[in-house]
């Protein structure tokens, strides 16, 4: 099935993506290729057949609910991976725009 | 000190221990050949600063007599994609430029905790997508048998670090084919473990219905006896299994007498490469001079698996990669919104591979094709495993080749990704059933490595052991070297 242009740019909005206009047309063109060649799963018979939703036959892994605290250097590199911060205060931009038309 | 470059970890282990040379001195040896060789192959990213300290450290724990572990004093090296505390682990990718891993992966706790030294860190695909280590931020790596050719990937840093005597192991994580293909393609022996059998904690996620850590190494044996170290359940993965057995290789049968060998007649397909099939054909009439009994067999979705694993994957890789946002490591780009934040972020901070699938996977699970796609997929991979489950109650092993093809040039390929994906045909199907599967060097084809896969039963890796080693025995394609 062919995705148009504004499909792309619909899916890229989707997984948040910035995409340039040349990357549309090369991915409009690549992923309906892709989509074309995963079409031929729609031959196989699959009535009564169950999802394979776990790799495992493994069910309610459970585990001690006991508190377990990091240690210093971990937190401390946790935090430096942060791209914006001032001190131990992480800043993000605000999530809500007042502006925004919703 | 002879040559390390063709070491293998049985040798080292021995010669350690009758301290025919230091830790330190092993330590130094590798670091000089990765020095001296690798700037054209591209195969290791980073090399630990602390290796040579770590390993002073097990020489004197030895000097004095205490007890050590069973890696004490080797050198491994470990696929980008696996975290190191402190270590700016990238996945080769531009997003995480930059960052520094935070904890441990358990196979790293259970390295280090028998000894091993942590030797550096391997060039892979980006995030792990692609199949020939072109795609990775930081430059592609080049085959050591031929450097116009790719390695395989998206493990291919680690392949090649093993097939160039960079370390005697190391190790490489599979979804689709990311250890065994670059195994094959650089002449090494690779295992995808069955799913479940080694902790994913702490490798950055792509596929995780799909998603093995493995081995790389020389010899069969040395892939089983590393795989006793990684491997087990880990409280940290709920999908990691209790294991029954461990496997030892010194307390295996390496003997193929008696055993069933299934051909899939689904992988030997008219207009299939004539050298690979004959390599192939070769070992099999090996393992039949071994006493074991072949015959054909059928996998009859066989041809579905790929079209089902490009859905699968890209789904839960989309959904995976949701979590790189820009703002809590790695590269950040500012918008004028925290929305156009994560946008510019990714868009600039993802490779053309790793967009393509992101689309692709969240195409797939978007309001209204869910089902057509994903749901379909799932229901393929059941027929898919049952297919499996019901050839491996006849048979003890399926043989295959690894990769339809022996490496091909670099950007061959590159432009075309369903091109590219078709060079995991033989592969995929082993994630998708969840099954164990290794490949070994079966030969050259035009001087480029030729890869025998072997799969068997869910935790049965100790048949493949045994095949391996048996056919490690009567031939000695594994001792080949690329001249550098």
């Amino acid at each position: 099935m062919p995705l148009s242009n504004d499909d792309v740019k619909y899916i890229a909005k989707l997984a948040r993506l910035h995409i340039n206009d040349d990357e549309v047309e090369q991915f409009s063109e690549q992923l309906s290729s892709i989509l074309d060649y995963v079409a031929k799963l729609q031959e196989v018979n699959t009535d009564n057949v169950p999802e394979l939703q776990h790799a495992l036959d493994v069910s309610n892994v459970f585990r001690d609910d006991v508190e377990d605290n990091c240690v210093e250097r971990t937190r401390n590199i946790a935090l430096e991976n942060f791209s914006n911060r001032n001190g131990d205060l992480l800043e993000v931009q605000s999530v809500f725009d007042r502006n925004e038309n919703l | 000190m002879n040559d390390v470059s063709t070491f293998t970890l049985k040798e080292i282990i021995n010669s350690l221990e009758k301290k025919e040379f230091s830790s330190e001195e092993l330590i130094l040896a590798y670091q000089k050949r990765i020095k001296d060789v690798d700037e054209d192959l591209n195969s290791v990213l980073e090399v630990s600063p602390t290796a040579q300290d770590d390993a002073k450290k097990i020489d004197e724990a030895r000097a004095k007599g205490k007890s050590l572990g069973r890696l004490a004093g080797v050198p491994i090296l470990l696929k980008d994609n696996m975290m190191v505390q402190g270590w700016g682990n990238t996945s080769g990718s531009q997003i995480l430029e930059g960052h520094k891993s935070i904890y441990n992966a358990t196979i790293v706790d259970r390295l280090k905790s028998d000894g091993a030294i942590l030797l550096g860190r391997t060039n892979m695909d980006e995030f792990a997508m692609g199949s020939s280590t072109e795609t990775s931020h930081f430059g592609s790596t080049k085959n050591p048998w031929d450097q116009k050719r790719v390695p395989g990937g998206s493990s291919g840093g680690s392949a090649v670090a093993v097939a160039s005597g960079f370390a005697p192991i190391a190790l490489g994580s599979d979804t689709g084919g990311s250890i065994r293909q670059p195994a094959s393609l650089c002449g090494v022996v690779g295992l995808k473990p069955t799913y479940g059998r080694v902790s994913r904690y702490g490798l950055m996620a792509m596929a995780s219905s799909l998603d093995q850590i493995g081995p790389f190494a020389r010899t069969v044996e040395d892939v089983a006896f590393l795989m006793s170290t990684i491997e087990g359940k880990d409280p940290r993965d709920a999908t990691s299994v209790e294991l029954e057995e461990t496997s030892v290789p010194e307390l295996m049968n390496p003997s193929v007498d008696g055993m069933k060998i299934g051909i899939p007649k689904e992988y030997f397909l008219e207009g299939m490469d004539k050298d690979v099939k004959k390599l192939v054909m070769n070992a099999v009439a090996e393992l039949e001079n071994g006493g074991a009994k072949v015959e054909e067999i059928s996998l009859p979705h066989s041809e579905y698996a790929l079209a089902t694993y490009y859905i699968i994957m890209p789904c839960e890789a989309s959904s995976n990669l949701g979590r790189y946002d820009g703002l809590r490591y790695g590269y950040h780009s500012t918008g004028n919104n925290l929305s156009e934040t994560y946008t510019l972020s990714r868009g600039e901070g993802f490779g053309s591979e790793v967009k393509r699938r992101i689309m692709l996977g969240s195409y797939a699970l978007s309001a209204g094709y869910y089902d057509a796609y994903y749901r379909k997929a799932l229901k393929v991979r059941s027929l898919i495993k049952q297919d499996f489950d019901e050839a491996l109650k006849h048979v003890d092993a399926i043989v295959t080749p690894t990769s339809p093809s022996i490496a091909w040039k670099i950007g061959e390929k590159f432009g075309d990704p369903l091109t590219m994906y078709l060079s995991d045909i033989y592969t995929i199907t082993a994630n998708l059933a969840t099954v164990p599967a290794m490949s070994l060097p079966c030969g050259f084809s035009k001087d480029m490595p030729v890869g025998l896969q072997l799969m068997s039963r869910p935790f049965d890796e100790n048949t493949l052991y045994r095949i391996g080693m048996y056919y490690q025995g009567v031939t000695e394609w594994h001792t080949k070297t690329p001249v550098l």
